[in-house]
């Protein structure tokens, strides 16, 4: 059953949030947000982690003596020389 | 013995394939004027052209060139960086294997990304995690129905978060929500190739991610007021 967004409790906003975070919906113009203050403000902090996740993770650089290792391993897996 | 996928070729070998020299006499007796001429390969196809043919230098060029994605992605989904670099090992020694099964369907950047994922969920398989049923078998108290996690309104995260904090919250997180918000999150699969990766049900895949994101949120805000606004 589809339930009127304007009489959506707060449980009910939330269940379909999962599914419009990212969906490229503007939930912000959504109407059980004109009267919530504390779903408008999840939504912001989720919408803003969703968005610091995209930008903010690094690129990490291995150690590194991690090549020796997979070049030992597979040297050992063929059980033959590596040219050098 | 069989020969190494590293042993280079020697002129001499090339010239024992005959296969190889019936298809040039084809395309010389068969020039069909309208099939375009082959493209020269870019230098990364190059590498990996060479790599699938048994050059273990290509092959380290090709270790060189995604060493830093792959590692970055067994970390954030591990969280551990002994662990990732584990991961990293078996992710490239499986490439080292089946390389020569890449046919081009995808960038080869998507495919060796998708083997390294499958290398990280195989792991935590074996370590016996329940991948997708974490919150119910880890944690049974957990809740998160409205008002739970809500808090004052004007704690907002907005443009408070830093990379630390994050990194922090998100490898606080139980691995199976810490899974699923790489993959969607950082990484970005969509929910039914998680679905499908992870053998769940979309909507199982979504219900997680949002409470991996609420998770996350109650950690930011914590972090936050220890550390008072900036």
């Amino acid at each position: 059953m589809t339930v009127d967004p304007k009489s959506m409790s707060c449980q009910e906003f939330q269940e379909q949030m999962s599914d419009l975070i990212g969906s490229g919906a503007d939930l912000q113009d959504h109407p059980h947000l004109q009267g919530c203050d504390l779903c408008r403000a999840l939504l912001n902090d989720l919408e803003t982690i969703a968005e610091a996740a995209r930008q903010l993770f690094p690129i990490q650089q291995p150690e590194e003596d991690l090549w020796e290792r997979i070049e030992s391993a597979i040297k050992q897996e063929d059980g033959s020389a590596i040219p050098e | 013995m069989p020969r190494s996928r590293f042993q280079k070729q020697s002129p001499e070998a090339s010239q024992s394939e005959p296969v190889k020299e019936a298809e040039s006499v084809v395309q010389l007796r068969d020039p069909a004027p309208e099939v375009p001429l082959p493209q020269p390969l870019s230098p990364e196809a190059e590498i990996l052209a060479r790599a699938q043919a048994g050059d273990h230098h290509a092959f380290a060029h090709l270790y060189s060139l995604h060493k830093r994605r792959i590692y970055s992605l067994c970390l954030r989904m591990v969280g551990n960086v002994a662990e990732a670099e584990d991961l990293t090992q078996e992710a490239f020694l499986q490439l080292h294997r089946k390389i020569a099964t890449f046919r081009g369907d995808s960038a080869f950047s998507t495919w060796l990304h998708r083997l390294s994922i499958n290398v990280v969920l195989m792991h935590l398989r074996k370590k016996g995690l329940p991948l997708m049923s974490l919150d119910e078998a880890m944690e049974p108290s957990y809740d998160d129905g409205p008002g739970r996690s809500f808090g004052a309104p004007d704690l907002s995260l907005t443009g408070s978060i830093d990379r630390l904090a994050l990194e922090r919250a998100v490898a606080a997180l139980p691995a199976g929500y810490r899974l699923i918000f790489v993959l969607h999150d950082v990484e970005g699969f969509e929910h039914n190739e998680i679905a499908a990766m992870l053998d769940c049900s979309v909507g199982n895949s979504k219900s997680q991610l949002h409470k991996a994101r609420l998770k996350l949120r109650d950690a930011l805000r914590i972090s936050l007021r220890k550390g008072g606004r900036r």
